[in-house]
């Protein structure tokens, strides 16, 4: 019994250096001054265009992501065809590997001297540097989270009631969305979440893409990089804080859609 | 991808090979693994004895502390490092100072990796009998013994799992590292920050160069997972 409660003890005291105490820390440091203070430092052009940049980021990658990871953990369990193995392998990719040699990856391929970065500059659309990539580098590193929720789900389910539709005479798209989707939506919402927090979070492959020009290719999280070093720990504190609070709402996403371990 | 493999041997093999092998991406690319591994090894303790504390233990708020491990994945990075200065930096209101030293590295990978190994060894911790515990509690082994025997063996796949997770997102973070780090050359710099130095300062070559090979680290690691999951999965069956 007192070994139980040492180890919970030691559990907790843990997460309290690790996790909770410097998340709480923040809150402190930019809330101390209050909430007119708070709101000061992150109500400047620079700030506020960063937050909405990072939004509008999120809102194309979250749903090309869930959108095409469907479709693909579709692919990979339902169909077989030559290469699966290996596109099931590169899924997991972004995963293991730095955003920062994904963010390099891109400028050389779409970059000015890239393999298709002048046929893109010569029809007078700049990728690097600018919105094009930055949705890109995002889309490549969020890549993984739905596919990885989805396909366990669709391996579960099994085919049979997709088929019996199909003998009933349901077009394929009639059977996604009346079998196949309801089945995963729980999944997918998961996925999703997880999409959304990667995406709001992305930093190091953002930072080389994306030139960081401030009110213009500044994202959230450049901009807390960027204040911070600025000597400007309160607009870092800030924009920080409001990032940490869309994380819990995520957080509490997470904790409503996450399988869990009892019933599965 | 294949675009980053072309460009890093662009100017011939050797200035590959010079890129990588000049001092500070050597030093940069040991203390990253260095870092990485100790971090790992700590990883593999603590998320084993909270994954433990989370299934078999009962208290007041622990749906709470369940969903707070999910924090450092919903989190942005950069604001992780940023919480890390706030309590363990300059103005630290406990004491402590980790800015710019390895430690501070260290503190910052701790906190993005620290859910994989509690997420991988969670579940196979519930699926667990306990009759085996208590019939070699039965026949009067003590708790170290029990942990040791009968519980760890089951758990050591899924802590491997959960290691190498850790290791290969330890090895390339960095949001979480770049300002708690201060980035000094020899010291604190570590392989991605270096990389991101080198494309900002225009020398595109060299990154690629030092970028694949964290691209061949992540690849081994990647497999070195695969190659797990189906060795534990044959197991299972």
């Amino acid at each position: 019994m007192r070994s139980r409660l040492s180890l919970r003890i030691t559990a907790l005291l843990y997460l309290l250096a690790v996790l909770v105490g410097p998340v709480v820390m923040v809150f402190y440091r930019a809330l101390e001054h209050g909430l007119g203070d708070f709101w000061d430092s992150i109500s400047n052009g620079a700030a506020l265009h960063a937050l909405w940049l990072t939004v509008l980021i999120a809102l194309i990658a979250v749903p090309l992501n869930t959108v095409f990871g469907v479709a693909l953990s579709l692919a990979i369990v339902r169909r077989k065809f030559p290469g699966k193995g290996i596109v099931n392998a590169f899924v997991d990719l972004p995963l293991a590997l730095s955003p920062v040699v994904v963010g390099l990856a891109l400028l050389l391929l779409y970059g000015r001297q890239g393999w298709l970065g002048p046929w893109f500059t010569d029809r007078g659309l700049q990728i690097v540097f600018a919105l094009p990539a930055m949705v890109l580098a995002t889309i490549f590193i969020s890549l993984p989270f739905v596919v990885r929720e989805v396909v366990p789900v669709l391996r579960e389910i099994g085919d049979e009631q997709e088929q019996a539709a199909s003998t009933l005479g349901a077009g394929s798209w009639q059977t996604f969305r009346r079998i196949t989707l309801p089945a995963i939506r729980w999944g997918v919402a998961y996925g999703v979440v997880l999409t959304a927090a990667r995406s709001l979070g992305e930093f190091g492959a953002v930072n080389v893409v994306s030139g960081r020009i401030q009110g213009k290719t500044e994202t959230a999280t450049l901009y807390i990089d960027a204040a911070y070093l600025d000597f400007d720990q309160k607009g870092a504190y800030a924009v920080a804080v409001v990032l940490a609070l869309i994380s819990v709402v995520i957080l509490i996403g997470m904790s409503v859609f996450r399988p869990t371990e009892e019933t599965a | 991808m294949a675009a980053l493999v072309w460009r890093s041997t662009d100017r011939g093999g050797s200035n590959f090979w010079q890129a990588i092998s000049n001092p500070q991406s050597v030093a940069a690319l040991k203390l990253t693994l260095i870092v990485s591994a100790v971090v790992v090894l700590l990883n593999a303790v603590f998320g084993t004895i909270v994954a433990w504390v989370l299934v078999r233990d009962d208290f007041r708020g622990k749906a709470v502390v369940n969903a707070v491990i999910d924090l450092p994945f919903a989190l942005p990075t950069i604001v992780a490092g940023l919480t890390l200065l706030t309590l363990y930096g300059p103005k630290s209101p406990v004491g402590i100072d980790l800015a710019f030293s390895r430690y501070g590295i260290g503190a910052a990978l701790l906190f993005v990796t620290l859910p994989f190994v509690v997420r991988t060894v969670q579940p196979v911790l519930y699926e667990l009998d306990q009759d085996m515990e208590e019939a070699a509690a039965s026949l009067g082994a003590p708790p170290q013994l029990i942990f040791r025997r009968v519980i760890l063996p089951v758990l050591v796949p899924a802590i491997l799992s959960g290691v190498a997770m850790s290791f290969a997102r330890a090895i390339g973070e960095i949001g979480s590292v770049i300002l708690i780090s201060g980035n000094l050359p020899f010291k604190t710099q570590v392989s991605s920050v270096y990389i991101t130095g080198l494309i900002e300062s225009g020398n595109t070559p060299g990154a690629a160069a030092v970028s694949v090979l964290l691209l061949a680290i992540s690849f081994a690691t990647l497999l070195g997972i695969g190659a797990l999951r189906r060795f534990t999965t044959r197991h299972d069956a």
